[in-house]
């Protein structure tokens, strides 16, 4: 493999002088030495101790409150009218009380949870169609086989949207209502703005057609709705019209699987222009009313009602400043440990 | 038979056309393609893609297998097309147009009047390139002489001659002769011996024996001839080159050894994962998805009658996710590492030799990391520890020693105007008895400069240049050249001398050629006079037995001066003896030679008795000796190879005194020394099966060992005995032919490009020029790739871990359903774009120890001999980091998303935000944990490391960016994620706990290893790097003096126990 180049002479093939080629590129060659590691390792401790005190500090100052309502107070009768699916289609309305002991200050959020829902199951998660929810309208009308077996209704229509994700919806609503002194009164919600702006306006795009003076309904039109649907998809919010469709907001955060079989869901942020919530939900009486229409009792479920306040690392989450905590403790520990070895058996001691 | 083309097309002989390519651009496709699915690593990766295809159990994309499996071929593809392009066998050999259809015996049933004759072979000047092997008719020189170099056969570039038989040769030009010409040639049948023909040519009813003589080999290059003419006898893939070209014994590493069987343990381990996740989701479809499947109507008959059904699919389906535990790009990226070794070692200029202008080669590019484990080097003598270059130094003339130290001045042969200038002898007296024309001193030169194969060049008057095929002959031929028996040119038929200035003209009538088994050889002459004398020169043991009684006393004065004078001084000697012969009886012998010279088989042997026959009753005319010196810095290689612990057993066909001669100044052995081994190869019975492994023993025990007299066969078996008994690499260095089958049988063969041609460096896969680059070779080269590829490995297997068993964990959580964690694109370029470029640019530039140092602490290379670097300990290791790293690359973000939300409040526990934390933590985690592995961080590195971070994160927000999305909606759904993900600061909390509980682990473990438990690389490692310029200060080294001091262990504990900047021991 000694090529031999093109320059003849007595020294032809001898190789280049390089520092590529000599295999003496300049280089920095750290070392683990005492004086390196060992503080590397007390600053790693004290870093992972000071941020879980801080996050500590910090979820200490948010605030999160859940409601089991599967069968609790008069849901009881909601859950046992879900068991037969023949009552299906009757409707079901319940209310669940609690109170708030401290006021939940700032802004404040309104979830929908649901434990042991299996959104991440392998067969679940791929039956869907993006290509439908983005609005292409071959796929609108002749969805991706993935979709199977939530393809076609039983009148042969392509269901719009197809799949398995999209057709177990979760369709309870809720109505949260304060009672204070003054009397009840409905706790206002934003129910927009609970999806990601790009779900929002890429992920999700209601059907084009050319002709701009189409309703929704007859853009959906030759469409089925899913089989456990109770309302066609272009018509799931009655108050507000630019809600309806694939860029619904409900469907859109359904449609983000969750990684776990425990999940919550963002419902409604509180709307804190109105008197008394503008510092967020005052402490009081609340009762939640619930439109019950999600079986859960068939895979051993729960629901719930999650009303939350956020720092600026997010919701409350106890995991991370313990985590930090405890890392940040076995470091310190380590580094001791390290310092006694070095001190005992290290190079002090050691030969040489 | 000649000219006979009906005839000879009734056999199947080759025709001439030779395709040293394996592919062509056809063709290239489907057999490179055919070739890699041979390898089982391949087959398996194209059954995993077949699976794939099954959409029941299919959990990934295809592209996931594809993109990877089609990368690897590709590369691969490259490699064996640039192979097959630039290192075929014989690049230099055109595809043969000039012979169309040229059988073997080339007919000519329609004559073409002119010349060229397109049948027999008229071989112009230009190109003198020969293209098949033909037997030499006739030519443009006298008596049919033919010059030929054979570089391209055996590398020896010095002239060599071919004649034709006297009766072809008359032939001369005449086309209409050579037409006419029916010669019926039988010979032996195509073989790979290039010095070897027997044939014999039928023409006009007569036999003539055909050898080598006659033969023009496909390769060589015509020289000092303006044509010649030929009978094709081979042609195409039956000629002597081609046949040579067979591929020698595919040597593998004991690290790919040990690299195939993990690969196998994991292919095991994977079909474990897969059991026990499908007995996972056996249990769970049992307990839980019959309860779920109101959300998934379709499996209704699995669910309500099979569930063992389900947990079949989905064990196939985890085979499918959990594949990339056994690394796709494991081999190609071995072989790309292998690669930049060997190429290292090519380009390294302290390997290269100036005086030659010959580079180290690395001609086998698969072994470099053995290069680090070789305990037994087995060394030739000749032309390897020496330099094979001969000095005419002393001679034994009837009974009189010549030749004194050289501290006399040197003898003018001004008197000699033919005299070789370069030529030095430094004893008078001789040229005194020369002058006095003493008989027996002019007959010892007049042998000397008639028994040899050396060929003559003048080119100008005067300027004489002898072209030897050994530099032994060389010098005795400059010897008697000097003291005024100039050998001054020479046909087939006679020998031209200047004896002091007059010219003499010999007839030569026999030769008796020399080989290993005869180690003489003898010429038959007539001088002027019409006196027949045989001459012969051979060594010392057979020539005194041959000698006819009367020599008694001579011989046992000249055996007393070889004893006392030339073995003590590592010299080579030579007998010398004449005969005279009897006109009649050896017209009887000329007759039977000639008979036994055109038997086919058993030639040899007839031959040999034959000359054995006239061999005796020899009359002793004395000795030579000849001076070969000891290669530049050996004793100090062997020195430190010895503090390295590699045994070093000498192999030679020498005499037991030079042989020991030779260890006393190579310092292999000492005078203070009593555990020596030394074994003559007359002792042949010690390598039969009994007592092989009491040979093996005793040597074993002995810190030299050195065998003398052994034949090539001998050595080789040496070399097998030691590397089937003790399960050590070995390493045989050799420079001649007879070192081949060593070369060939050692684990690793090393060619030394000397005197002696090019054989043992075609049959070696590493060759340089000097025994001293061996030190570099295996202390610095083959460290450095054992050290290199051990880390790779290390670091490649724990990142596969790492990265697939996080798949393991999230089934506990999705139902064993096989659903990924990650985007299925950050599968597919994990391997191959994000982590590949770090790994490989450890894997070819780190080094723990710079060169220096290599060579100072030999004991460096113990490790590599322990195979402690990488081996099942390592791999086991390097197993449980990676699972341990997976888990927490899991449990972590688990603990920490399962149920929170973003900042803004909505939820950013979805699966797909999952899967760009993980996926970015293990590019980080991997990342940093390549940092830590890496003990050089050239600039290659720092633009790997974070190069491929970027790229990560390019990537990533290329895929999840809104275009693709709208152009291919269902490939990229991850639209969104990235941004919305990285842009919160506990998903970074997240990675950055990830990263350290990660870490911060391995590394305590390898500070408190490094402090307890400190290898000599870690000792040493500090000294080197924090002190280098206090050293270098201290000693006042010279720039130019780049001889590494030699300190062993022993010697360096105490001194280093002082203050550090105290320079290393005396």
């Amino acid at each position: 493999m000694g090529k031999a180049k093109a320059n003849a002479g007595p020294l032809a093939r001898r190789p280049d002088n390089s520092a590529f080629k000599q295999q003496r590129l300049p280089a920095w060659s750290p070392m683990l030495t005492a004086q390196t590691v060992l503080p590397f390792f007390y600053g790693m401790a004290i870093v992972c101790v000071l941020l879980g005190v801080w996050l500590l500090v910090t979820v200490q100052n948010t605030h999160e409150l859940k409601v089991d309502y599967t069968h609790t107070g008069s849901c009881d009768k909601c859950f046992e009218k879900r068991k037969d699916r023949a009552n299906a289609n009757q409707s079901c309305n319940c209310t669940v009380v609690f109170n708030i002991e401290n006021t939940f200050k700032g802004d404040v959020f309104f979830y929908y949870g649901l434990i042991n829902f299996h959104q991440n199951l392998r067969q679940y998660m791929d039956s869907r169609d993006d290509g439908q929810m983005i609005g292409r309208n071959k796929n609108l009308k002749n969805p991706s086989s993935y979709c199977e077996p939530f393809i076609k209704d039983k009148n042969g229509l392509p269901i719009a949207p197809c799949g398995a994700v999209a057709n177990s919806m979760f369709n309870d609503s809720f109505t949260l209502l304060y009672h204070s002194a003054a009397g009840s009164r409905v706790v206002p919600l934003f129910r927009k703005g609970i999806t990601w702006y790009t779900d929002k306006n890429v992920k999700f795009r209601n059907p084009q057609v050319e002709n701009k003076t189409l309703t929704l309904a007859q853009v959906f039109e030759g469409t089925g709705q899913p089989l456990y649907w109770q309302k066609p998809v272009y018509d799931l919010d009655p108050w507000d019209r630019n809600n309806n469709g694939f860029i619904n907001e409900d469907l859109i955060v359904w449609m983000r699987e969750a990684a776990f079989p425990n999940f919550k869901k963002l419902y409604g942020v509180l709307n804190r222009a109105i008197e008394p919530f503008t510092d967020g939900l005052p402490a009081g009486n609340y009762s939640v009313l619930i439109s019950y229409n999600f079986p859960v009792e068939y895979f051993q479920g729960r629901k719930e009602v999650v009303l939350s306040t956020v720092s600026w690392f997010g919701g409350q989450n106890n995991f991370l400043p313990v985590a930090y905590l405890v890392t940040g403790c076995l470091i310190l520990l380590l580094a001791v440990i390290l310092t006694a070895v070095w001190w005992k058996f290290g190079e002090f001691s050691v030969d040489f | 038979r000649a000219n006979d083309r009906d005839y000879n097309e009734k056999f199947p002989y080759a025709d001439n056309h030779i395709r040293t390519c394996k592919y062509n651009v056809f063709t290239f496709l489907p057999i490179n393609l055919f070739e890699q699915f041979q390898r089982a690593a391949n087959a398996y990766f194209l059954v995993l893609l077949i699976l794939q295809l099954i959409p029941e159990i299919s959990s990934l994309s295809w592209v996931t297998t594809t993109v990877p499996l089609v990368m690897v071929l590709l590369i691969t593809a490259v490699k064996d097309a640039t192979d097959d392009y630039v290192i075929s066998p014989l690049p230099h050999l055109p595809p043969l147009p000039p012979l169309p259809h040229l059988p073997p015996l080339p007919p000519l049933p329609h004559l073409p009047p002119l010349p060229p004759l397109p049948h027999l072979p008229h071989l112009p000047p230009l190109p003198p390139l020969l293209q098949a092997d033909i037997l030499l008719l006739s030519s443009s020189e006298p008596y049919g002489l033919c010059y030929i170099e054979t570089a391209e056969l055996d590398g020896e570039t010095n002239l060599k001659v071919r004649q034709a038989l006297t009766v072809t040769s008359d032939l001369g030009a005449d086309i209409t002769k050579l037409v006419d010409f029916n010669g019926n040639i039988i010979c032996e049948p195509p073989n790979n011996k290039l010095d070897k023909f027997t044939g014999t040519l039928y023409w006009r009813d007569n036999k003539y024996p055909l050898d080598n003589e006659k033969m023009l080999l496909r390769g060589c290059v015509l020289r000092n001839t303006e044509w010649c003419f030929g009978m094709v006898v081979f042609a195409g893939l039956q000629t002597k080159l081609m046949q040579n070209c067979g591929r020698t014994k595919f040597k593998r590493t004991s690290i790919d050894k040990l690299m195939n069987t993990l690969v196998l343990w994991i292919f095991g381990f994977l079909v474990c994962m897969g059991v026990i996740l499908a007995i996972g989701n056996t249990i769970w479809e049992q307990k839980v998805g019959r309860s779920f499947s109101v959300y998934l109507l379709w499996d209704e008959p699995i669910r309500n009658n099979n569930v063992v059904f389900s947990g079949f699919l989905t064990f196939w389906s985890y085979i499918i996710i959990l594949n990339t535990m056994v690394p796709i790009s494991l081999y190609v990226s071995v072989e790309v590492i292998r690669l930049g070794h060997s190429y290292f070692i090519n380009w390294d200029r302290k390997m290269y030799y100036i005086q030659k202008d010959t580079p180290a080669e690395a001609r086998t590019t698969t072994l470099n990391e053995e290069l680090g484990q070789v305990e037994f080097i087995f060394s030739d003598k000749t032309g390897t520890l020496t330099q094979n270059i001969m000095v005419f130094n002393k001679c034994s003339i009837n009974g009189k020693s010549y030749g004194t130290s050289s501290r006399t001045a040197c003898v003018d042969f001004s008197f000699n105007p033919l005299s070789d200038r370069k030529f030095k002898f430094h004893d008078h007296s001789l040229l005194e008895a020369i002058k006095m024309e003493e008989p027996s001193v002019q007959d010892f030169f007049r042998l000397l400069a008639l028994c040899h194969t050396v060929m003559p060049e003048e080119k100008n008057e005067g300027d004489l240049v002898y072209q030897a095929q050994s530099p032994d002959e060389g010098a005795l031929v400059t010897a008697a050249r000097n003291f005024g028996f100039v050998f001054r040119s020479r046909t087939p038929e006679t020998v031209t001398l200047y004896e002091m200035g007059t010219a003499v003209n010999y007839q030569l009538l026999a030769i008796l050629d020399f080989n290993n088994v005869r180690k003489r050889m003898s010429v038959i002459v007539r001088n002027p006079a019409g006196h027949i004398k045989l001459y012969c020169k051979g060594a010392d043991t057979i020539i005194f037995d041959r000698l006819d009684p009367s020599n008694h006393v001579l011989m046992n004065t000249t055996s007393e001066h070889l004893y006392v004078g030339f073995y003590t001084t590592c010299l080579r000697t030579l007998a010398l003896a004449y005969k005279d012969l009897d006109e009649n009886v050896l017209e009887e012998w000329m007759k039977r030679l000639l008979y036994a010279s055109t038997v086919i088989e058993n030639r040899e042997e007839g031959l040999a008795d034959l000359y054995e026959e006239i061999e005796t009753g020899l009359m002793l005319l004395g000795a030579t000796a000849v001076e070969d010196k000891l290669q530049e810095g050996v004793p100090e290689t062997i020195a430190c190879l010895t503090l390295a612990n590699i045994k070093i057993w000498v192999l030679t066909g020498d005499k037991l005194e030079t042989a020991m001669n030779i260890g006393y100044s190579c310092n292999m052995l000492r005078d203070d020394m009593n555990e020596v081994f030394i074994i003559s190869g007359h002792s042949a019975h010690a390598l039969e099966p009994e007592l092989e492994q009491v040979l093996l023993e005793t040597a074993c025990l002995c810190k030299t060992v050195i065998c003398c007299r052994v034949t090539p066969m001998q050595k080789a078996q040496v070399v097998e005995l030691v590397k089937t008994n003790k399960m050590a690499v070995t390493l045989a260095i050799g420079d001649g032919a007879n070192d081949v089958s060593m070369i060939k049988t050692a684990h690793i063969g090393v060619g030394i490009s000397g005197q002696e041609g090019m054989q043992a460096v075609l049959a070696s896969d590493y060759s340089f020029a000097q025994f001293r680059y061996l030190q570099r070779l295996l202390l610095v080269h083959g460290r450095w790739s054992y050290f290199r590829m051990c880390n790779f490995l290390f670091y490649f297997f724990y990142k596969n871990f790492a990265f697939t068993l996080v798949h393991f964990w999230f089934g506990f959580f999705c139902g064993f359903s096989a659903q990924t964690v990650y985007d299925q694109w950050f599968i597919t370029l994990f391997n191959i774009v994000y982590t590949s470029l770090p790994v490989l640019a450890m894997g070819l530039f780190d080094q723990d120890v710079n060169e220096a140092n290599s060579h100072r602490y030999p004991s460096l290379y113990r490790p590599g001999q322990l195979n402690v670097l990488f081996n099942k300990r390592q791999f086991f290791l390097c197993t449980l980091q990676g699972v341990g790293t997976s888990f927490l690359l899991f449990f972590i973000p688990y603990g920490a998303f399962c149920l929170v939300a973003r900042d803004d409040g909505s939820h950013i526990s979805d699966q797909q935000a999952f899967a760009v934390i993980i996926s970015t933590s293990l590019v980080i985690v991997v990342s940093v944990q390549i940092g830590l592995d890496t003990y050089y961080w050239t600039a290659v590195n720092h633009v790997f490391v974070w190069g491929s971070l970027a790229v990560y994160f390019a990537i990533l927000f290329a895929m999840h960016s809104d275009g693709l999305f709208s152009i291919f909606p269902s490939h990229f759904p991850f639209i969104g994620t990235a941004r919305n993900c990285l842009t919160q600061k506990s998903v970074w909390l997240v990675i950055m706990l990830t990263t350290v509980a990660c870490v911060m682990p391995g590394l305590a473990v390898r500070f408190l290893k490094t402090d307890l438990y400190p290898t000599l690389t870690d000792k040493y490692r500090p000294r080197c790097n924090a002190h280098p310029m206090t050293i270098n200060a201290n000693r006042t080294i010279t720039p130019g003096e780049t001889k590494p001091r030699l300190v062993s262990e022993e010697h360096f504990l105490p001194v280093l126990s002082g203050p550090l900047t105290v320079g290393l021991c005396p």
